[in-house]
């Protein structure tokens, strides 16, 4: 690889983001399948970064996942979104940030439609004020969430208790980085680093000691596909294409990977599952599988939060061998336990991939 | 992909309207003309040279039966019947919107919105009924739609069931038998007041988004879904659940998959 040529190309595509006053938008999927991650990214940055993060109970689905899934027309998807800025902007806030990368497909999409066709705009606003009697502001600035940890990422390793180091080498740990598709694959210049080389993950892995593996399908889809998921007759697609990525990174024997879709950590996690379970592959020497985590577990991890308020455990393939790798302080027993050490039972084993 | 959801469809007594795929249809000869509408298609059809980028980038190419170039080419050509057969066929349904194909294009056209476009077309002129693929809108519409106006999101977790999502592991089987402690014990709000994950979206932002559906279209799209698979059910002696399991679950794989 040619560093300093890739380092030119990142230059093309980095974006000044602002520091402080954010509206913040959940994730229907990360809010359901990795809770704890939008917790921690809320504790991050308002009570270890100190900033202002507000969030209005009364916002809702962008509507991204059904427009995905073509059940929604474009233009309710449009008014949704319209409402979400109108929201914003009767809180006072001109800086979006969401949890979702769907969402910030969507958002940047309707943004950049409405830039080339005014007409459409017009007839959004027209709709929001006839469903909601609202009006809307444009954000003045649209940001991911992992854009922001991604700026305050060497403030959070100056605050690191730990290191993605392997603390029996001294080596680096070997990161995946998994960007989601609608990151920057459809409007580039949106995303740090480009659809090419996006950078907002290798920013977070390089600031916190790791090294990011480069390996053939690392620009494949987890393998999502909307409908190709969510219909049941259709999952053959989503659990091929995770397997080709897996087969594609395996020689390179990653540590682990970091995603910042909150869907892509789903499926790399639970198709690593179902491919032990049907063929007997696990993609690690240990048996484990290879952990795939979203980035605010990372960040957490890094910063020493307990890894069961992470919500590690909630995960399909096993965290420990990461934890000591690093050297994190666990309670193996607190593991599967609920609030005030309720006794919550614990996940059967599978047959093929390692979990207890 | 969610069975145990409550029932949500279009109130009883209501006679369903013919499924328009023959002669009477009024989008029959119009097709590219509709296409032209979307926005979708006048920021995604540009001039596609077919050079085959999209497809060698494309992840559903290799795995389905498909070729975006291929259908580019076809709505670049306004070829009616061509179109008609098209939004007729499987094809358009294979895609998975991940949008590779708009980064790599190198006449900045976007095979994914003009997908989306023709998958919008089909299922306003009927046209989506005439497919295994296709048919199955009516668990997406009916699933997703409900999520939205009942609880404020897509995806609600009380409606992901362990039994439909094996894939969800054994793991995911304890976190749906300990849904509420773990959520608890995470950090959620699942389905409490104020901010939060999963917090109970107030009454006035779902009648919000209600009245954006029925503003903009979603209201008329849904119920047509519902009232074509409703039909669709009756014709094969079926309830509207055993066809919605149907839909769900079937799966003509040599047809459709791009091996052999």
């Amino acid at each position: 690889m040619i560093v300093e040529g890739k380092q030119k190309i990142w230059a093309d595509y980095q974006k000044d983001i602002p520091d402080d006053h954010y509206y913040y938008v959940r994730s229907c999927i990360r809010q359901s399948f990795f809770p704890a991650s939008e917790v921690t990214f809320l504790d991050i940055t308002r009570n270890k970064l100190g900033k202002d993060f507000y969030e209005n109970p009364y916002h809702t689905t962008c509507g991204g996942i059904a427009y995905h899934s073509d059940s929604i027309p474009q233009e309710t998807a449009m008014t949704i979104i319209a409402r979400q800025f109108a929201l914003m902007h009767e809180s006072g806030y001109e800086n979006y940030v969401c949890s979702c990368i769907t969402s910030f497909g969507c958002y940047t999409e309707t943004l950049e439609t409405w830039h080339e066709f005014p007409e459409l705009e017009d007839r959004i606003r027209q709709y929001l004020w006839d469903s909601c009697k609202k009006e809307f502001a444009k954000p003045k600035y649209l940001a991911h969430s992992s854009d922001i940890i991604y700026k305050f990422r060497h403030e959070i390793a100056k605050q690191a208790k730990y290191k993605l180091v392997n603390v029996k080498t001294g080596k680096p740990l070997k990161v995946v980085e998994h960007i989601g598709c609608h990151y920057s694959k459809m409007f580039p210049s949106k995303g740090f680093g480009g659809a090419e080389y996006p950078h907002v993950l290798v920013g977070m892995v390089e600031a916190w000691g790791g090294e990011v593996v480069d390996y053939p399908e690392r620009r494949h889809c987890c393998g999502f596909g909307f409908r190709q998921y969510l219909i049941q007759a259709n999952r053959g697609y989503s659990v091929s294409n995770t397997h080709k990525k897996f087969e594609s990174m395996e020689p390179y024997e990653p540590d682990l990977i970091i995603t910042n879709c909150p869907g892509c950590p789903y499926f790399l996690d639970r198709w690593q599952y179902v491919i032990a379970e049907q063929t007997g592959k696990t993609y690690s020497k240990n048996g484990y599988g290879i952990p795939a985590l979203t980035y605010e577990e990372v960040a957490g991890l890094v910063l020493g939060y307990n890894p069961w308020d992470l919500g590690l455990q909630i995960h399909q393939v096993a965290i420990e061998p990461l934890l000591e790798k690093m050297g994190v302080e666990y309670d193996p027993k607190a593991k599967y336990k609920g609030i005030n050490n309720k006794d919550l039972g614990t996940p059967e084993n599978p047959i093929n991939i390692k979990l207890i | 992909m969610f069975f145990n959801i409550p029932n949500f469809k279009k109130k009883g007594g209501e006679k369903v309207s013919e499924v328009k795929t023959d002669e009477s249809n009024e989008f029959k000869g119009h097709l590219y003309e509709k296409l032209q509408e979307d926005y979708r298609v006048k920021e995604g059809l540009k001039a596609c040279m077919n050079c085959g980028v999209c497809t060698a980038v494309c992840p559903a190419a290799e795995f389905y039966r498909y070729n975006p170039k291929n259908i580019v080419n076809i709505v670049q050509r306004k070829n009616e019947d061509e179109l008609e057969a098209l939004l007729k066929s499987d094809t358009i349904w294979y895609c998975g919107e991940c949008m590779s194909c708009v980064t790599r294009c190198p006449r900045a056209n976007a095979p994914g919105l003009i997908i989306m476009a023709l998958r919008k077309l089909a299922m306003e002129s009927g046209y989506y009924m005439e497919s295994e693929k296709g048919r199955q809108q009516y668990v997406l519409v009916k699933d997703l739609c409900n999520n939205i106006l009942t609880k404020g999101y897509c995806v609600y977790p009380r409606h992901f069931g362990y039994e439909e999502h094996k894939e969800f592991g054994t793991v995911g089987k304890w976190i749906c038998e300990n849904l509420d402690d773990i959520h608890k014990r995470l950090g959620s709000n699942l389905d409490g007041d104020g901010p939060g994950g999963l917090r109970k979206i107030p009454q006035e932002s779902l009648d919000q988004l209600k009245n954006i559906f029925d503003v903009t279209g979603a209201t008329k799209l849904m119920n047509k879904v519902l009232d074509d698979a409703h039909q669709q059910a009756q014709k094969e002696n079926l309830s509207d659940e055993d066809y919605f399991k149907k839909v769900y679950t079937i799966n003509n794989s040599n047809k459709h998959l791009n091996i052999g």
